[in-house]
């Protein structure tokens, strides 16, 4: 418990230990996956283009300068050429292969980015206000991000509340997460480790905090995570569950656990207690209010807060749901 | 009383006197605030924009201040988001597109054309007060409860955030009218009321800028209007056009928004291609290289800059298909864009450069310029934007063009027109010593924030990483020479006002419409219809007089 309190107050601690992992490079961060190598060559090449093209513009500036820089106001021009058609026929000639490479191998990448292997194995994302959550095909769900090595994935994408973006630098890859509608991206991780997760498209008071890790992890090693991971999670008691859904859920975002209002009521204390509703009417928090508010989160809102939180109808099982009426019960 | 023809010159009393010129013909506070005299507005405009780029530049500095260290440092991240929504806003909606067009065009355009004023010196007149109201709308967002949505006013962010969204959005609703009046009133003005014997293909480049511009900023800043006016509508009754919990569409927005928004970015670089074009073939003493490939260019930047706007939304979910025609036009900008660049650096080859603070700022615009337009490339070409998509190599991107483009060139601009302005010189030493700080400041500030970017670095965080403090420190560092060095450049400019000497006619030895003028230029402007036979950039006829530190045009020397 404590340790939660120290996370919601100490924002140097919002970076949720991600680590940036060493990179051999000096402009890219260290690569994790199949696309980051065919995105890697594009990006030096423009580099190396853009260096060259620096250097002899540039150059040439300085050169002018330091060689034509008048001694006083009335010394004439050496010369007085205004075009030169030989010279303007290759600076627009020359750059127009150069640039179509650019643009043909973008294409190319771009549509390998965009093309998911069919077979590839299915992880859901959902993005909220300031969360991630992704969900297995075996029905199990973490704030990490855990992938297998070797194979191909395919995350399809989606927003609770506003637009946010996956941004996974170490794959080279990203996708907006758009409410009201599914986006995706995929890739193949190559090594196993751990590497970071950002929400890229800003989403308010603690966008900065939107990051969480994505842990590579050999194949063998992932089936067996994710058996074992939802086992434990079927055998855990009611309120260790609540609170593992606390933080996974992205409840903690808003409401604290230390009796300090933030987006929405602290939940110190709260069960059992008289509050006042927005239209004026009091009420009393008991297990059916947490239940409706869970589900239908505008149908009775405390006064002084916004209609921020979104429906988690569909989304928790009734254990879930337990687990956190028991975890706010021991709010004391 | 103001009438727009020439011939209103024989009214003018003694228009020829040294102490009648237009900042001493009318006095009191109404004569200005009710003046339609194009050069008094173009004077207010430059006042506000200097006063709200004050503003603007104190936000980035408390920005670049909190991002010191990781976690707190001054402000908490509710205010830092209001701190970076604020910075945009002002900086793009009040400063930089209005900065080059209308306190600079404005005071410019008909001096150049050989005209008395613009086309419609009242409406003229009506865009600054629609700037003003504006203004007053997004700093009241401010007061009441700053804005948190990003400039961008992303939707459904934007529909549900608690701040003041309404006031920020009606202040950017109203300032589109301010930039509207402009284009329109410089549009008819360039077609109407160009000086006998100039032709389309002898208007100085500075003109053609503002054409361009005016073309776009009639043509898209409406469908801005639309949009911002629909966001309004849908956060004050709840009508779902973004929000997809009411049947809307939230990448609707970002279409809607970008179709004004990129092209507005055009609005902002090329007036300042156009100040560009000025500075350098005079201060080369040499006819511009590939005059009609500038101005002829300009326009066809303009035409396309309204079919790229998809190349803000490669990640937003767009097809395929539609991202790589956007990309491809994207493309097609470039190349003209960097043969002018081709184009100024060839126009000093053999010729007599001299290193006055305007020409200075000119350089500072070829370095950063190019530096920009090169990191574009990253951006355009879509598989390599995907990885640098949000994050701070964006910024930095956008930061080299448009601080290192519009901002270069306008205070470029503002030392080169000085003279005429105020009829007074400003002091070189002091202008230079400006120059290099924000030469410095501006390569230290945004440099970096490449680095950090292509490590992966989102942007708009305020906590990060400690891995990424090294670049942030820096940046940090950086922000704050620049700011000395605006900070300096500014003092320096206004004591010029209080000390000698007076300004010449011509100290640059340039050969545009106004320079024939006194300095500052009389009410009326031309005493009489000026005949113009030659190109802007023709110097072999101007001759330097050491004892009056002015250019006297061959034959003229003496009788002056």
């Amino acid at each position: 418990m404590m340790n939660l309190l120290a996370l919601a107050t100490d924002p140097k601690d919002l970076t949720h230990g991600v680590k940036l992992p060493e990179s051999p490079y000096y402009w890219l961060p260290a690569r994790g996956s199949t696309t980051a190598d065919a995105v890697d060559g594009l990006f030096n090449y423009i580099y190396w283009v853009s260096v060259i093209s620096v250097v002899l513009l540039l150059g040439l500036m300085i050169v002018f300068v330091i060689k034509y820089k008048a001694k006083d106001r009335n010394v004439k021009p050496e010369g007085a050429t205004d075009h030169h058609t030989g010279l303007e026929l290759i600076w627009s000639t020359v750059p127009l292969p150069v640039v179509l490479l650019m643009f043909a191998w973008g294409f190319q990448g771009f549509v390998n980015l965009r093309t998911t292997p069919k077979d590839a194995y299915e992880i859901h994302v959902t993005a909220q206000k300031w969360k991630w959550l992704f969900e297995y095909p075996n029905g199990y769900a973490d704030d990490v991000l855990h992938v297998p090595v070797g194979r191909k994935v395919r995350a399809v994408i989606t927003s609770m509340d506003v637009v946010h973006s996956f941004g996974l630098p170490a794959f080279r890859t990203k996708e907006d997460a758009v409410p009201g509608r599914y986006t995706e991206l995929w890739f193949e991780p190559t090594q196993p480790g751990e590497y970071p997760v950002f929400c890229d498209q800003y989403c308010g008071t603690d966008h900065s905090g939107m990051i969480t890790k994505v842990v590579a992890h050999e194949q063998a090693d992932f089936e067996k995570f994710l058996e074992d991971a939802q086992k434990k999670m079927d055998l855990m008691p009611p309120m260790e569950l609540g609170e593992k859904m606390y933080n996974q859920q992205g409840c903690a975002g808003c409401h604290t656990l230390d009796g300090s209002p933030k987006t929405g009521p602290s939940w110190k204390g709260l069960f059992g207690k008289m509050e006042t509703m927005s239209d004026g009417s009091t009420m009393m928090v008991d297990e059916n209010y947490i239940k409706e508010s869970i589900m239908e989160p505008q149908a009775k809102m405390v006064k002084g807060f916004p209609p921020a939180m979104p429906t988690f109808k569909g989304k928790l099982s009734d254990k879930k749901i337990e687990g956190l009426i028991a975890f706010i019960k021991a709010q004391k | 009383m103001a009438s727009t023809t020439t011939t209103a010159d024989v009214h003018a009393p003694s228009a020829n006197s040294a102490d009648d010129n237009y900042l001493t013909h009318d006095k009191g506070v109404a004569s200005w605030l009710l003046t339609l005299d194009h050069k008094r507005i173009g004077i207010m405009y430059f006042t506000c924009v200097i006063l709200a780029f004050a503003l603007g530049g104190l936000f980035a500095l408390l920005i670049r201040t909190e991002l010191w260290a990781p976690g707190k440092t001054i402000v908490d991240a509710d205010t830092y988001n209001q701190l970076f929504t604020l910075h945009g806003a002002v900086m793009v909606f009040l400063v930089i597109i209005p900065g080059i067009p209308a306190a600079l065009g404005n005071f410019v355009l008909p001096l150049h054309l050989g005209a008395k004023d613009v086309a419609f010196p009242k409406l003229n007149l009506m865009s600054w007060y629609m700037w003003i109201i504006g203004a007053c709308f997004l700093v009241s967002s401010l007061i009441i409860s700053a804005a948190d949505t990003g400039w961008t006013f992303y939707t459904p962010y934007s529909t549900t955030t608690q701040t003041a969204v309404i006031p920020a959005l009606a202040g950017a609703f109203i300032l589109g009218f301010s930039s509207i009046f402009t284009g329109l009133n410089f549009i008819v003005t360039i077609h109407k009321m160009r000086a006998p014997g100039l032709t389309w293909f002898r208007l100085p480049l500075f003109v053609w800028g503002l054409y361009s511009t005016a073309i776009m900023q009639v043509l898209a800043t409406p469908v801005l209007g639309i949009t911002l006016l629909m966001l309004i509508v849908e956060r004050a009754v709840g009508i779902g056009i973004f929000d997809p919990e009411l049947g809307g569409d939230p990448v609707l927005f970002q279409h809607f928004f970008w179709f004004y928004s990129h092209p507005a970015v055009y609005i902002m670089v090329v007036p300042a291609f156009g100040v560009i074009s000025e500075i350098i073939p005079v201060f080369s003493r040499k006819r511009l290289f590939g005059y009609s490939f500038i101005a002829l260019s300009s326009v066809a930047i303009a035409i396309l800059s309204f079919l790229v706007w998809g190349h803000h939304m490669f990640v937003s979910g767009q097809s395929v298909l539609a991202g790589s025609i956007f990309s491809g036009i994207t493309f097609l900008i470039a190349i003209p864009t960097a043969i002018k660049v081709l184009n100024w650096i060839s126009t000093m080859y053999k010729g007599a450069i001299h290193l006055d603070t305007p020409m200075l700022y000119g350089l500072m615009f070829l370095w950063v310029f190019t530096i920009g337009g090169m990191t574009g490339l990253f951006l355009s070409t879509m598989s390599t934007d995907v990885h640098l998509h949000d994050t701070y190599f964006v910024v930095a991107h956008f930061h080299y063009v448009m601080m290192g483009g519009a901002i270069t060139a306008f205070f470029g601009g503002l030392h080169y027109w000085w003279p005429k302005m105020w009829g007074r010189m400003y002091n070189e030493r002091t202008g230079r010593i400006g120059a290099l700080f924000v030469f410095i400041g501006m390569n230290l500030t945004f440099f970096p924030q490449f680095i950090m970017g292509s490590r992966g670095m989102p942007r708009r965080y305020y906590n990060y990483l400690p891995e990424f403090q090294p670049f942030h420190q820096a940046s940090t560092i950086g922000a704050f020479i620049l700011g000395i060095g605006f900070l300096m450049t500014t003092v320096s400019l206004l004591r010029s006002l209080m000390k000698k000497p007076d300004a010449p006619m011509n100290p640059w030895g340039s050969n545009t419409l106004e320079w024939t003028i006194p300095s500052p230029p009389p009410y009326y402007n031309f005493s009489d219809v000026p005949q113009v036979t030659e190109g802007p950039y023709e110097y072999d006829n101007w001759v330097y007089d050491e004892k009056t530190g002015d250019y006297k045009r061959k034959g003229t020397e003496a009788s002056s």
